[in-house]
């Protein structure tokens, strides 16, 4: 690693080299919260205004607010907690990080270095702990690495696949004093996340793009992450093929352009599972394969030619096997597939017939539903709330079907809009992340679709919303029931409800108030958009809708586990 | 299919539990793991024996390189390659017949130590195949079976 040469040979303590560097790295907010290892570090941050520290209220919060901040921005988001409980709250959401490859920095407080493995008072193995679920972790046993440590954390979360990096830091080594170098660059030889992408792999794949008669285009998070969006949607648009999208690709192509099957996948439309099932050529980009992607593994795609292209090798091959990898950055394969294919003005053959057979899909409607008396279907919360917002809005999501129908029925058309936790499935993510998401784009509209369940497990978090002012609007559709339990109790537990009913809930007008936000309670259909339209009129407070919805409500199309694509349950 | 995967990580700690903690997190075999240092004092050469189909192999390749304390990975077997692995089995010097040990003349590498207990400790250095015909020839009559696992090298 290159030293930044600085003649000045004055000493810092590791608190101040700390905070140096974060700011070296242009970090302008931490989330966090303080405890006895990492007082040192939080007297630091008292003592300077270039970087603000965000209070939550639990630390699980922290990070799902790093998370938001960093899905909808292209910074990286920043942790720091105390050591013992500190860390161990905070697993949750660096679990979910790494699930859905998000680049956030934790840094973990930890005992002194001399009572390290002597069970001190809140000492966890941290590094230990959370080694099967971060992309790299480093304890800091030198304030002299201190520096450079932080230098590379940063490097490895945001580069590459992204993902979380923790670092622990004993607290001696907080106090101990060396130089200051913030390093400029960092260059390992363990990890080079520059990948050269094949040639060969680009020209077999063009030509396939060129003779296929029934593609599909299957976009996933990576082409967001990668920022290749734009590059996407001009290849996809001058082939004239169908996209469909993970639930974590959604806004990576246009929702409202007419080439756009929907999403695919267990809920995913009608019309993307079949072409998915039929098509001859499949052009994954940026998307894993996961199993509520997949379905059944034997059934899946049987007559296509897979083309896949991420920038994590281990992705390609694992569940299906790929006949044309490109291992590489999805924005630079887009663009080595363009210039081999729109750069030579080559043309691809007609599709018209597939283009009917999709359209003749298509017909089914199926995220169709009918809102007809008082009661409200949740599938009109959020269609209303598309059409309130002009589709301009950013959305953060829980788990559950609230989830899924915010997924299916909100058009997004830009990247980053759609802020949701998809690989881990974490209920208490959407109101933590809606925090950090306003935090990156303060002057924007940001709404939490979410559940009578899934809110309460991170409501400290209307706390820290009041502290810093932050007008997140909360949609919550509520049923009564953890909906998506209860839809597969009803499927396939033949309706026994075990513990699926939300009883002895809150009364969220007066819990909002509480903490001193606007709340409504809705329970009209008609109230809905005037409901919606109130709390976006109340530019400066939070608001609580709390939308009573039809009990009874489905998330469909489903495929069940272990189903084949075409075998979809459709109302 | 057996495989013998050659891996050079850095000299950090922790780096050898990423490594087995990777192996069981996603329910990959280990017939044996053997690490020591390198000719690079800063990083270190594991040797791993597991088995697969060629898919999981794969797998277990990409994510070993996945790793970010990982250096170098190769798989060894599919090229030319020579394996050796060492065992000490401690037998009863009372169970020594004469059969048995002509039995044993025929193991190449192999020496006898004495212990003050009277028991004999056998020590091969052979191929994993001849090492696991030696073992079953005298695992009957053996107190302790001490094996290394393989470590091996391409020839080519
Ligand atoms: C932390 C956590 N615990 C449990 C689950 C399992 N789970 C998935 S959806 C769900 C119900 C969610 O209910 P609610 O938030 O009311 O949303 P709805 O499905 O009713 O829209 C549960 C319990 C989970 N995803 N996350």
């Amino acid at each position: 690693m290159k030293q930044n040469i600085d003649n000045n040979n004055e000493k810092f303590t590791g608190a101040e080299i700390f905070v140096k560097c974060l700011e070296a790295e242009g970090i302008e907010l931490v989330f966090g919260y303080p405890g006895g290892a990492v007082l040192h570090i939080y007297d630091e941050l008292h003592k300077q205004n270039e970087v603000s520290h965000i209070l939550v209220r639990h630390e699980q919060g922290a990070v799902h607010a790093a998370e938001g901040f960093a899905k909808s921005s292209n910074k990286p988001g920043v942790v720091l907690v105390t050591s013992g409980p500190g860390a161990t709250n905070s697993i949750t959401g660096i679990a979910d990080a790494y699930m859905d490859s998000v680049p956030i920095v934790v840094f973990t407080g930890q005992v002194r270095t001399a009572l390290i493995g002597n069970d001190a008072f809140q000492e966890v193995d941290t590094v230990g702990i959370t080694r099967p679920c971060v992309k790299h972790n480093f304890m800091i046993t030198n304030v002299k690495d201190m520096a450079s440590t932080i230098k590379k954390a940063f490097y490895v979360a945001t580069s590459g696949r992204p993902g979380p990096v923790v670092v622990d830091i004993p607290k001696d080594i907080t106090e101990d004093k060396c130089e200051f170098n913030y390093p400029k660059s960092v260059s390992m030889r363990s990890y080079n996340p520059h990948i050269e992408i094949n040639s060969d792999s680009i020209i077999e794949a063009a030509e396939k793009i060129l003779s296929c008669e029934k593609p599909v285009i299957y976009a996933g998070g990576g082409v967001i992450n990668s920022n290749a969006s734009e590059e996407l949607t001009n290849f996809a648009k001058y082939l004239n093929f169908p996209v469909t999208n993970t639930l974590m690709g959604l806004g990576c192509f246009p929702g409202d352009d007419p080439q756009f099957i929907q999403m695919l996948g267990m809920h995913g439309s009608y019309e993307a599972n079949m072409a998915m099932h039929d098509c001859d050529l499949l052009i994954a980009v940026g998307a894993r394969f996961d199993d509520r992607i997949t379905g059944r593994l034997d059934k899946f795609s049987p007559d296509a030619t897979v083309i896949h292209i991420d920038v994590d090798p281990s992705s390609i091959s694992k569940n299906i096997r790929a006949h044309i990898p490109i291992h590489g950055d999805v924005k630079d394969a887009i663009n080595k597939l363009s210039q081999e294919i729109i750069g030579k003005k080559l043309r691809p053959k007609n599709i018209d017939n597939w283009w009917n057979q999709i359209n003749e899909w298509r017909k089914k409607d199926s995220f169709k539903y009918n809102q007809e008396g008082d009661i409200i279907k949740p599938q009109f919360v959020v269609d209303s709330l598309y059409n309130v917002t002009n589709g301009d809005a950013f959305i953060t999501s829980d788990v559950g079907q609230h989830q899924m129908w915010a997924a299916q029925l909100y058009k997004f058309n830009k990247p980053k809009r759609w802020i949701n936790s998809g690989g881990l499935g974490t209920m208490g993510f959407g109101l933590p992340s809606a925090m950090g998401t306003q935090f990156a784009n303060p002057d924007s509209l940001v709404c939490c679709v979410t559940g009578e369940a899934s809110i309460q497990m991170c409501i400290q978090e209307l706390s820290t919303c009041l502290q810093y002012g932050l007008p997140i609007k909360i949609i919550n559709l509520n049923n009564r029931y953890m909906g998506m339990v209860r839809q597969w109790q009803e499927f396939f537990y033949e309706k026994r409800y075990a513990m699926s009913y939300m009883d002895a809930l809150p009364d969220f007008v007066k819990l909002a108030e509480s903490f001193g936000h606007v709340g409504y309670k809705v329970e009209k259909s008609s109230d809905v958009e005037p409901a919606l339209r109130e709390a976006i009129n109340q530019k400066n407070r939070l608001v609580f809708l709390d939308f009573i919805t039809d009990q009874n409500e489905n998330v469909f199309p489903m495929i069940a586990t272990g189903a084949a694509h075409n075998k979809m349950i459709l109302s | 299919m057996r495989h013998i995967i050659s891996v050079l990580l850095e000299n950090e700690s922790g780096a050898l539990s990423r490594v087995a903690g990777l192996f069981s997190a996603r329910s990959f075999n280990i017939e044996s793991l053997s690490v020591a240092t390198s000719e690079d004092l800063t990083a270190s050469r594991m040797t791993i024996v597991t088995s697969g189909d060629d898919a999981v192999i794969e797998q277990i390749v990409k994510q070993l390189d996945k790793l970010v304390d990982v250096i170098e990975v190769s798989e060894i077997t599919s090229n030319e390659h020579i394996e050796r692995e060492i065992v000490f089995v401690r037998i009863n010097n009372s169970e020594i017949d004469k059969k048995i040990m002509d039995k044993l003349e025929s193991y190449e590498f192999l020496k006898i130590h004495n212990s003050k207990s009277n028991d004999l400790i056998i020590e091969c250095v052979d191929s994993p195949e001849n090492i696991n015909q030696f073992v079953s020839t005298i695992k009957k009559i053996a107190v302790k079976i001490v094996r290394s696992g393989a470590v091996g090298i391409n020839s080519n």
